[in-house]
C-alpha cells in the first residue's frame, strides 16, 4: 500500500509538471494583449509595460522562470489586479468557491441518492416518475436559469432568504440549492440503474429469503455496491463544483474563484490563468487518488496494489 | 419514447411559464414619467435620515494608486477619497481645489505657478508642493510602468515624453527632468512642453494627484493594497478595503477634508454584483439605493420609472476602417460602408436602451463652446444611412477598383450583446451593397485591442470615451499616426487644423473650437475616414431618496460628496 501511494505521489507530481508547462505554452499561444488600456498606449509605452512584466524575454528564459517560480511557490502578480500576488487572489477566492460546492455537493448527492433509491425500489410508479422528472430537470435545465428563477421569486418576492451575496449561512442557501441540481441529477439517476441492477443479483434475493428487512436491503446490501460508479463520477464533479461555477457566483455575487478565473481567461492575466489552471489540477490529480482509495473501502473486492494481503 | 417527451413539453411549458411570470411582474412598480432630479435637498429634510448610501458597484477596484490607476472605477474613488490641484464640481465644471485659486499663468501659457491651500493627509501631514512632485514623477518613471501616467503627460507635461522615449530604449533619464518643480512647500511650478487648452481638467484628473513620498516609500510594495496603506486627502476616507480583489469596500467622511462642512453624506457601502439582472433583484429587494448601470435588455421594463436615472454618455461606438486596405483606401467604399447601414434602427430597435444614432464622432452633450452652444450645433449630421447614395457610391468603388465584388473582414467583440449589433451591421451591408461580403469575426476584448494594435482588420467595431472635457479628446485621435489612430488615416489638412488646436490655439478658443469642427467634417463627410454607429446611453437605478449624485462623463464616475439623503424609502 505504501509503495503503491508513493508511485502514485510521484506521478501526480510529473502530472502537474507536464500541466503547468502544457498551460504556459498554450498560454503564449493566446491571442490578445494583456493590458486594458492598450488602445492608449504609444509604442515606448507598451515596451516599458512588457518589461515590466518579463514579456519583453524570450520564451524560454519566460518559461525557465516561471517553473522555477512555480517550485518555490511563487506564481506571480496580478496584471488585472494591481500589485496583487496570485496565491493571495487564488486563497482568498477559493474559500467561498469550496464552501458552496461541498455544501451543493453534499446536500444534491444525498437528495439524488435518496431519489435514486426509491425510484428504484419503487420501479415503475409514480415515485420512479417523479424522480425521473426531478433528474432530467437537473440535468437538462442551465442552473442559471435555476439560480435566476430562485433569487426572484425565493429571494425578492417571497422573500425567505437573502438575496444575494455572501454573510452567513442562510446567503448560501440558494446558491447551494442551485449549484445542487446537477449533482441531484447525476447521483439520482446513476443510483436508479445500479439499484435497479443489484437489486436483482443473487445475494438480494439470498438476503430477501433470510427475512431480512427492506431498509436492511436497500441500505446495508445494495447501496454500498451500487456507490461504485457513483464514486467515479462524483469526485471530478465535486472538484468541478468545489473550484467555483462562473454563473452562480456572478447571479448571486459570490466573491469566489470561478468567476475570476473565466475573467482573468479573457482579459490575459496570465499569471492567474496559470495559478488557476495548477490549483485546479492539483485538486484533480488528489481527488483521483481519493477516489481510488475509496474504491477499496467501499468494495473490498477492487484491491489497490493487486498482489495478496 | 412517448414518455420522454412528454416530459420534455411539460419541462417547456413550466420553465416558460415561470420565465414569463418574471418578466410580467417587473412592470408592476412602474412609475410616473420623471426622471429622477439632482437637486439639491434642504437642511430639514436630511435632519432625520442616516447619511448612509448603499451602492452596487459592477467591478472590484483595481488599485487605489492613483499613479497606476487606468479605469473609471479606480479614478471614482480615487476621486471620492483624494484631490489634486483641480476638482471637477457639480455641473462637471473642473474648479480650484488644492490649488488657492487660480494659478499664476506665464505670457507664453506654459509656465502654471499654483499657491496651494491648507490641506492634511489622513495621517495629519500637510499636503505640500512636493507631494505633487514626488508623484508626478513617479507616473512617469518608467520603472513604475504606469499606462495612464506617459498617456496624460506626454506631449503635455515638459519632457514626459522623452522619459518614456529613454526608458522604451534602455537609456539614460531623469524624472527631475519633467516639468514640475515645487519652489517651496506652498507654491508649485508646472511647465507645459506648449499651451494646453484643456490644462484645467488635466490638473483634475486623478493621475495628477498627490502622494506622500515618506508614506509611498515606506509602504514599499504594500502601498496601496488596503485601505490602512492609503493616504486620503478627498471629502472621504476609506474605512473598509481589503485590497484590489474586494467585493465590499466602505468609504466614510473624512472629517479633515478641507470643505468637509459642505458634505452631508456619512457612509458610503460598496458591493460588487457582475450580473445586471441581480442588480436590479437586489435594488428590488431593498438591499441597495444604487445599481451599477443595467444592460440594454433590462432598460425597457423600467422604461418610465422614476427610479431609473438615465443619461447620455458622451461614448461613441463607430467602425474603424483599415486604409491599408487597397479597397478601404478608396474613399467611394467607405462612404458606401459608412452609409450602408441603418443606425437608427439599431439604436432603436437593437439596443433600446435609449442610445441615439451617431452621425458624428464628437458626442452630444459633452462639450459647449465659446458661444454657449453644444458641439454638435454646427454640422449635427456629417454621414447619415442612405442606402442609394450607398448604393452609388459602392458601384463607383468598385468599378475604380475594377472589381465586382468584395469580401471584407470584420472585426467586433464576443459579448452577446456585440454579437446582435455585428450580425445587423453585417446584414445590412451585404444587403445595401450588392457584391459585397462581410466575414465576421467575434473576438474578445483583449485580442480586438491587440489586433487594433497591430492593426490586423478591415472593419473594426470600437468605441471611445474622452479622458478631458475637450474635443479633441476625440479629435486628436484621427492625426496622421497619432497614437490611437491605427487605421491609417492621415489627411494634411485635417492634421493641420488639429495640430493648430493643440498648439496656436490654445488661447483662442474661438478659432479653436471652429477649427476643430472644421476637422471633423473633413473627415466625416468628406474622407468618410470613420463609420460612426451610435452614442451610448447609460442607466441606473437609484432610489428617488437620494440627491445630489454628481455623474462626470470622464475620468472619475460619480462623486459623493454633494449627496444627501432625504426620506428613506
Amino acid at each position: 500500500m505504501a509503495k503503491y501511494l508513493l508511485k502514485r505521489v510521484l506521478y501526480m507530481f510529473l502530472t502537474l509538471f507536464i500541466i503547468a508547462s502544457l498551460t504556459f505554452f498554450l498560454m503564449k499561444i493566446i491571442p490578445g494583449t494583456p493590458f486594458a488600456s492598450a488602445n492608449k498606449l504609444g509604442p515606448a509605452q507598451m515596451e516599458i509595460m512588457k518589461a515590466k512584466y518579463g514579456l519583453d524575454q524570450p520564451v524560454p528564459v519566460q518559461y525557465a522562470k516561471y517553473i522555477g517560480n512555480l517550485l518555490q511557490g511563487d506564481l506571480g502578480i496580478s496584471f488585472q489586479f494591481n500589485n496583487t500576488p496570485v496565491t493571495d487572489l487564488m486563497f482568498k477566492r477559493l474559500g467561498p468557491s469550496m464552501q458552496l460546492g461541498a455544501q451543493a455537493m453534499l446536500f444534491g448527492t444525498i437528495v439524488g441518492i435518496l431519489l435514486g433509491i426509491f425510484a428504484a425500489l419503487r420501479q415503475n410508479t409514480w415515485v420512479d416518475y417523479s424522480s425521473t422528472f426531478v433528474a432530467v430537470l437537473g440535468k437538462s435545465i442551465p442552473n442559471f436559469v435555476f439560480a435566476g428563477l430562485l433569487q426572484y421569486f425565493v429571494g425578492v418576492k417571497l422573500g425567505w432568504f437573502p438575496v444575494l451575496f455572501w454573510r452567513g449561512f442562510e446567503y448560501t442557501i440558494l446558491p447551494t440549492i442551485a449549484l445542487s441540481m446537477l449533482p441531484i441529477a447525476i447521483a439520482a439517476r446513476f443510483m436508479r440503474t445500479e439499484m435497479i441492477e443489484v437489486l436483482g443479483s443473487d445475494y438480494i434475493t439470498l438476503a430477501k429469503a433470510k427475512g431480512a428487512s427492506f431498509f436492511e436491503i436497500a441500505f446495508k446490501h445494495a447501496l454500498r455496491n451500487a456507490m461504485i460508479p457513483l464514486v467515479t463520477v462524483l469526485g471530478p464533479l465535486a472538484i468541478s463544483l468545489m473550484t467555483g461555477s462562473l454563473v452562480i457566483e456572478k447571479i448571486f455575487a459570490i466573491p469566489g474563484l470561478g468567476e475570476q478565473f473565466v475573467k482573468s481567461i479573457t482579459v490575459n492575466d496570465y499569471p492567474v490563468i496559470m495559478g488557476t489552471t495548477v490549483l485546479f489540477a492539483a485538486l484533480f490529480v488528489v481527488i483521483i487518488l481519493v477516489v481510488d482509495i475509496l474504491y477499496g473501502i467501499i468494495d473490498p473486492r477492487i484491491r489497490l496494489s493487486g498482489g495478496k494481503k | 419514447m412517448k414518455k420522454s417527451k412528454f416530459s420534455f413539453l411539460l419541462i417547456l411549458t413550466l420553465v416558460f411559464s415561470l420565465i414569463l411570470s418574471a418578466c410580467n411582474s417587473g412592470d408592476d412598480n412602474a412609475g410616473d414619467k420623471e426622471p429622477a432630479d439632482k437637486d439639491d435637498a434642504t437642511g430639514e429634510e436630511v435632519a432625520n435620515v442616516p447619511q448612509e448610501l448603499n451602492m452596487l458597484d459592477s467591478s472590484e477596484i483595481p488599485t487605489m494608486d492613483s499613479v497606476l490607476a487606468e479605469g473609471s472605477t479606480s479614478f471614482t474613488y480615487i476621486n471620492n477619497v483624494g484631490e489634486g490641484l483641480y476638482r471637477l464640481d457639480q455641473d462637471h465644471k473642473p474648479v480650484p481645489a488644492l490649488a488657492e485659486g487660480e494659478p499664476e499663468i506665464s505670457e507664453d501659457q506654459k509656465v502654471y505657478t499654483f499657491k496651494l491651500r491648507d490641506s492634511k493627509w489622513s495621517n495629519g501631514e500637510p499636503v505640500t508642493a512636493h507631494d505633487f512632485v514626488f508623484a508626478w514623477r513617479r507616473a512617469i518613471d518608467p520603472a513604475t510602468a504606469s499606462p495612464y501616467g506617459p498617456y496624460m503627460m506626454g506631449g503635455k507635461i515638459k519632457g514626459a515624453a522623452e522619459i518614456t522615449e529613454a526608458g522604451a530604449a534602455k537609456k539614460e533619464y531623469n524624472v527631475e527632468d519633467l516639468g514640475v518643480k515645487a519652489i517651496d512647500d506652498k507654491t508649485l511650478e508646472v511647465t507645459l512642453e506648449k499651451p494646453v487648452v484643456y490644462w484645467e481638467d488635466l490638473f483634475a484628473f486623478p493621475t495628477f494627484y498627490p502622494q506622500n513620498e515618506k508614506f509611498v516609500t515606506e509602504k514599499g510594495d504594500a502601498f496601496a493594497s488596503n485601505a490602512e496603506n492609503l493616504l486620503y486627502n478627498g471629502p472621504f476616507k476609506m474605512e473598509k478595503w481589503e485590497g484590489t480583489d474586494a467585493t465590499e469596500w466602505v468609504l466614510v467622511k473624512n472629517p479633515d477634508y478641507h470643505s468637509a462642512d459642505d458634505v452631508t453624506l456619512e457612509k458610503i457601502t460598496v458591493n460588487v454584483v457582475k450580473d445586471s439582472n441581480s442588480a436590479v433583484n437586489a435594488f428590488e429587494a431593498g438591499e441597495t439605493d444604487m445599481t451599477g448601470l443595467l444592460s440594454s435588455d433590462i432598460v425597457p421594463s423600467y422604461e418610465g420609472d422614476e427610479r431609473m436615472l438615465t443619461w447620455m454618455e458622451p461614448v461613441v461606438f463607430w467602425i474603424k476602417m483599415n486604409q491599408k486596405n487597397e479597397a478601404l483606401a478608396n474613399v467611394n467604399i467607405r462612404k458606401a460602408i459608412a452609409m450602408g447601414f441603418n443606425k437608427e434602427d439599431l439604436a432603436k430597435s437593437i439596443l433600446n436602451n435609449g442610445s441615439i444614432a451617431a452621425n458624428f464622432f464628437v458626442p452630444k452633450d459633452f462639450v459647449t463652446g465659446p458661444n454657449g452652444e453644444d458641439f454638435r450645433e454646427k454640422h449635427g449630421d456629417l454621414i447619415v444611412f442612405n442606402a442609394e447614395e450607398a448604393k452609388k457610391h459602392w458601384e463607383t468603388g468598385l468599378k475604380e477598383l475594377g472589381v465586382d465584388k468584395l469580401e471584407i473582414r470584420y472585426l467586433g467583440g464576443d459579448t452577446e450583446a456585440a454579437k446582435k449589433t455585428d450580425a445587423y451591421i453585417k446584414n445590412q451591408l451585404e444587403t445595401n451593397l450588392p457584391g459585397l461580403t462581410v466575414k465576421l469575426e467575434s473576438v474578445p476584448f483583449a485580442v480586438r485591442l491587440e489586433r487594433d494594435n497591430a492593426m490586423d482588420y478591415d472593419l473594426q467595431f470600437a468605441g471611445w470615451g474622452p479622458d478631458y472635457g475637450n474635443a479633441l479628446s476625440f479629435t486628436d485621435l484621427w492625426i496622421t499616426d497619432g497614437g490611437s489612430n491605427r487605421m491609417g488615416y492621415s489627411n494634411s489638412k485635417y492634421d493641420e487644423l488639429i495640430k493648430a488646436a493643440q498648439g496656436e490655439l490654445a488661447t483662442d478658443p474661438e478659432k479653436n473650437w471652429e477649427a476643430q469642427q472644421e476637422a471633423e467634417r473633413i473627415m466625416l463627410e468628406e474622407d468618410a475616414g470613420l463609420a460612426p454607429v451610435y452614442q451610448r446611453s447609460a442607466n441606473i437605478l437609484l432610489n428617488p431618496g437620494v440627491k445630489g449624485l454628481a455623474i462626470y462623463n470622464y475620468g472619475p464616475d460619480y462623486n459623493f460628496q454633494w449627496v444627501k439623503i432625504t426620506e428613506a424609502e
